[in-house]
């Protein structure tokens, strides 16, 4: 386990319970600028509240969780400025319903005050061409397909020039034949650099793009390592047992 | 006993009388209008305060005013309300329309309020999650996310709000306000016949809540239009 205080990420003791349920049970790890990391593990064993616990959609019950040298768990942090930084995708994209694509993507940095009306169009027309949707900018997020949604929801996070991208299981709520264009986009994205913390059942997907990959279990990181070694090379069992069912 | 025709004309026509339904109606419809605004706007704050929690979980003073409020008005009868308001808390004021603009508004912004924290409720909580993961305060969220989605979903009840508000403005003439009923009731003393008049402004007030109803269904269509459901 590193300690490096120049890790963009650093978690340290990391709990969460709700209520009986322990659910993460102190989890240190530091992420740097520019990794890719992929988090696998069984269903139900906290994947989702680790990553709700970076951006704090989860209030940890105990430990700490630094973004550069804010701690963003801290009363006195402003999670809005905090959350600015970090964009997340969830696996049922959540587009807003009652607006159109376009206002879903300018919505929070117009009403923030990044940016002024026009150039969040801009700036959002130039993400849409990106993830070839640019038609779509005045429909509405009914009307269009799961994968085209997730694209947006990507773009809707990118819009905001986040540091960091949290996916949640991105491509689960998809049909078969659109998960290739969400992983498409985010191999794009991958490749031109980004931080990304990626909750995914896509082994090949993580393979290709993870820097590291951790295993998560019974509240804990059970196993952390390069792709290479994390999938071929298995040391803990439970892992080894997780990934003959998977792969 | 007259016959049709003569009941008729004397319970409309005669000293011009079909003006003193006239003039009620439009009482009628002035104090629902009116009420029906406050009460929308009333209920919507009241509803956001009811809602609201410090960080700890717990009700927010603003939270606690909002839901006495909303218990107290429900839990006692409206005719009581109004006539505290005439009676006491605006005792000073001559202005009986206004007076029931504020009883009926106050009365219905509890029932509004109730009817929006169902569609709150009834609206995705991936919602707000998202609008908080771009940094977007709660209160941004409701307002541009959430509250447009709450009101579509429960603009029927809405709807039905309005109509039983509009059928107990029927009450105001307890502080003497010439709403519709009391036009009628006038009209039945000084005649001393009650079907023809009684009927009359039945028959008006079933025709403006048709109306109501027509006018609500091209609203809530243009909305599912507009959204592409
Ligand atoms: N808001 C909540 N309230 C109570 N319990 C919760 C809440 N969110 C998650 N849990 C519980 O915490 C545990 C971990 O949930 P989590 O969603 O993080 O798992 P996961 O690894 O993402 O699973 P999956 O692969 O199914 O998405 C589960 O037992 C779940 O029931
Ligand atoms: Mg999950």
């Amino acid at each position: 386990m590193t300690t490096d205080k120049t890790a963009m990420i650093r978690i340290r003791g990391l709990k969460k319970d709700f209520g009986d349920n322990h659910v993460l049970r102190g989890i240190d790890y530091d992420i740097q600028k520019g990794q890719k990391i992929v988090l696998v593990g069984p269903s139900g064993c906290g994947k989702s509240t680790f990553l709700r616990c970076i951006n704090l959609l989860e209030t940890p019950t105990d430990g700490e969780i630094w973004l550069d040298d804010v701690k963003v768990n801290d009363p006195a942090t402003d999670i809005n400025k905090v959350r600015r930084r970090m964009g997340m995708v969830f696996q049922r994209f959540n587009l807003f319903q009652n607006l159109t694509i376009m206002d879903n993507i300018t919505l929070a940095p117009v009403k923030l005050g990044i940016l002024s009306k026009e150039e969040a169009k801009e700036k959002a027309l130039q993400l849409l061409k990106r993830v070839n949707l640019q038609d779509k900018a005045d429909a509405y997020p009914h009307s269009l397909s799961g994968g085209m949604q997730q694209r947006i929801a990507i773009v809707r996070a990118l819009e905001m020039n986040p540091e960091v991208m949290l996916f949640d299981e991105p491509t689960s709520a998809l049909d078969p034949e659109m998960v290739g264009e969400v992983l498409e986009v985010m191999k794009q994205l991958a490749d031109e650099g980004m931080t990304m913390v990626v909750v995914t059942h896509e082994m090949a997907f993580a393979r290709e793009i993870a820097s590291r990959v951790l295993f998560i279990d019974e509240g804990v990181i059970k196993e952390e390592g390069s792709p290479e070694d994390f999938f071929t090379h298995p040391k803990n069992l439970r892992l080894q047992d997780f990934l003959s069912k998977v792969l | 006993m007259d016959s049709i025709s003569t009941q008729f004309y004397k319970a409309f026509i005669r000293n011009d009388r079909w003006l003193l339904y006239v003039k009620g109606l439009g009482n009628t419809l002035e104090v629902t209008a009116f009420a029906a605004l406050l009460g929308v706007v009333l209920g919507t704050l009241a509803c956001l305060f009811n809602l609201q929690r410090s960080k700890s979980g717990k009700r927010t003073i603003g939270s606690y005013i909002a839901y006495v409020y909303i218990d107290v008005i429900r839990g006692t009868p409206t005719m009581i309300q109004l006539l505290i308001m005439w009676n006491v808390i605006m005792a000073t004021s001559k202005n009986k329309i206004l007076v029931a603009c504020m009883a009926f508004g106050i009365n219905s912004g509890a029932y509004v309020a109730e009817i929006l924290r169902g569609g709150i409720q009834s609206v995705d909580e991936g919602q707000m999650e998202a609008g908080r993961s771009l940094g977007l305060t709660r209160n941004m969220t409701m307002l541009y996310v959430v509250l447009p989605q709450a009101f579509k979903n429960c603009f029927p009840s809405l709807l039905n709000e309005f109509i039983t508000l509009l059928k107990e403005t029927s009450i105001a003439g307890a502080v003497g306000l010439t709403e519709l009923t009391h036009a009628a009731d006038q009209v039945s003393s000084a005649t001393y016949q009650y079907m023809m008049p009684l009927l009359g402004a039945a028959v008006m007030y079933f025709v403006v809540v048709k109306i109501l109803s027509f006018l609500f269904g091209i609203l809530e269509r243009k909305l599912r239009e507009s959204d592409n459901r």
